[in-house]
């Protein structure tokens, strides 16, 4: 089973950043997420995929502290320091912020060291820039330099390439990459892609209500067919994930065998959860 | 000098409009027009509420503007309205309450319209002490919660994650915010201090390069209009709260006329 699977996986050598265990969130009478296990190690990658309004960033605001867990329980190092970037920032015209006030927007941090963090991501040049006038890329790149001050231990990205055209993805990845490698932490990156991840990923955990498998991706970068696809450079930085369902979930969001996936009423005998009431908005049958 | 009326009524709007401008940034930043209005039109409630216990009408409208901002936080909660129609039913409920209760006290002989668009020029010495007194520690709760307070406003999220309590700076927020209309309405009275707190934020967005910087200029932008209100309102025989607000609109539309090249330039030095 995918959850017995990415439980035995060999946890690896660096301490446990964070852990979460039987994790639910239920809002509303019903279930955003249930029985989601993730954990994080310094210097690993995790990769959270899933169909949108599976609760990927259920999950993160979980892991966050924002959302309170329904059941189970989030277990943070002592003192983990965490760098966010959030999924959605729209920022109003009525509000002036230059891009450095919008690092320093929850700490203090002289203008040096902001100088230094935004140089390392590449935009340096942006501190006096109203972030209203920023391209998608240079919006996103501003948002990892501000979770960056203050060196965190954990990276926690909600969908940080949105808005970016496919260059500007691969390049973020590998910043993302250079990023965990310069500060050896870890980082949970949530991406909408339910195919290609980032190729440093160590583990993908796919998500849609509940951890539907979860693995380490496929390398492709000497895949002919994927390198003319997209480029010698994406091939190193992006991977192919190769799903390995068990079920399917109806259009409800009920989980179904894969047999029994265009089976009719609720009490099919492949049916796990008949209490399930969660609808799905469309019938996410992605056997692998 | 504190003996002649336009002086004490000119310090006075000055007070009011050093406070009434940062906090009104935020009402700008954060869409809460309406919800500025409503604990204004509270107001009258809370004066009519004043009278009937026998405190003082300042006290009486801080409160029941905090209450009122209170229920719709919890309103908001659990309802299934949307906010802007339960800042509808509050502001104009409790308008019409405070209306209807000082009907009823048939002994009150109150001037409505001096509630309705301020009597700055009946402000007392003890006014000026409750202004500037009062302003100050505004003032000095606005730099308390100032980090959070922003930080929600960009996003409640992002603050939330970094361990700050967006929630709240809001709610302290919104106890500010009472304390600066119950003194204001004295100015420029219930109907008009919502303009008062907008209109030089707005003025001050064409010139400010970042959030600081805006709430000073509003700061500003407030004196000026108070300053020019009641020299016009001296010159001309109108009444002074709206003569402020048409001065604050005054220069509101001169800054919006000032060419973006200008305006490119002054932000760079």
């Amino acid at each position: 089973m995918a959850l017995a699977n990415f439980l035995s996986s060999d946890p690896p050598n660096e301490p446990l950043l964070i852990e979460a265990r039987g994790l639910g969130v239920r809002r509303a009478d019903r279930w955003l997420i249930r029985d989601v296990d993730v954990a994080i190690h310094r210097g690993q990658i995790v990769s959270l995929i899933g169909p949108n309004g599976g609760g990927k960033t259920t999950t993160a605001r979980t892991l966050l502290g924002i959302e309170p867990p329904t059941r189970g329980h989030v277990a943070r190092r002592p003192g983990l320091r965490i760098g966010y970037v959030p999924q959605k920032l729209t920022i109003d015209w009525t509000l002036p912020l230059a891009v450095r006030h919008l690092m320093t927007l929850t700490q203090r941090c002289p203008r040096a060291e902001t100088e230094r963090q935004l140089a390392a991501v590449g935009v340096g040049h942006l501190i006096d820039a109203p972030v209203q006038t920023l391209s998608g890329g240079e919006f996103q790149r501003v948002l990892l330099a501000r979770a960056l001050i203050g060196n965190p231990d954990l990276l926690i990205l909600d969908e940080p390439v949105q808005g970016v055209d496919f260059n500007g993805e691969v390049a973020l990845y590998r910043l993302i990459s250079d990023i965990r490698d310069r500060l050896n932490c870890g980082v949970l990156l949530v991406s909408h892609d339910l195919h290609i991840v980032m190729a440093q990923t160590d583990t993908v955990i796919c998500i849609n209500q509940h951890i539907c498998c979860s693995g380490p991706p496929t390398a492709v970068a000497g895949s002919d067919a994927f390198r003319e696809l997209f480029g010698t450079r994406a091939g190193q930085v992006l991977a192919v994930y190769e799903h390995h369902h068990d079920h399917a979930h109806r259009l409800d969001g009920a989980v179904v065998s894969l047999n029994d996936r265009n089976a009719g009423d609720r009490g099919s005998p492949g049916d796990r959860s008949p209490d399930d009431k969660s609808p799905g908005d469309e019938e996410q049958a992605h056997a692998g | 000098m504190l003996d002649d009326f336009f002086v004490r009524a000119m310090i006075a709007g000055i007070g009011v409009a050093l406070v009434a401008g940062p906090l009104g940034c935020f009402i700008v930043w954060r869409r809460m027009a309406y919800f500025g209005d409503t604990m204004a039109h509270s107001a009258l409630l809370g004066v009519a509420v004043a009278f009937l216990i026998e405190v003082d009408p300042t006290i009486g409208v801080f409160t029941i503007a905090t209450l009122i901002a209170l229920s719709l936080f919890l309103l908001e909660r659990s309802g299934t309205l949307s906010s802007d129609a339960l800042l509808g039913i509050l502001a104009h409920s409790s308008l019409a309450i405070g209306l209807v209760l000082i009907a009823f006290m048939t002994w009150l002989r109150i001037d409505l319209l001096s509630y309705l668009f301020g009597d700055i020029l009946a402000v007392s010495r003890f006014d000026l002490l409750l202004i500037y007194g009062g302003g100050v520690a505004v003032l000095l709760g606005l730099a308390v919660i100032w980090r959070p307070l922003l930080a929600g406003t960009v996003s409640t999220e992002l603050a939330q994650a970094e361990a700050m309590r967006p929630d709240r700076a809001r709610l302290a927020f919104v106890v500010l915010l009472a304390a600066v209309i119950a003194v204001a309405i004295k100015i420029v009275g219930i109907l008009l201090v919502t303009a008062l707190l907008i209109v030089p934020a707005a003025t001050a967005r064409r010139f400010a390069a970042g959030p600081v910087q805006m709430a000073l200029l509003a700061a500003v932008g407030g004196v000026l209009a108070v300053i020019g209100g009641l020299y016009g309102s001296l010159a001309f025989d109108t009444p002074s709260g709206p003569s402020i607000v048409v001065a604050a609109l005054a220069l509101f539309l001169i800054s919006q006329a000032v060419p973006a090249i200008v305006l490119r330039g002054m932000r760079r030095t």
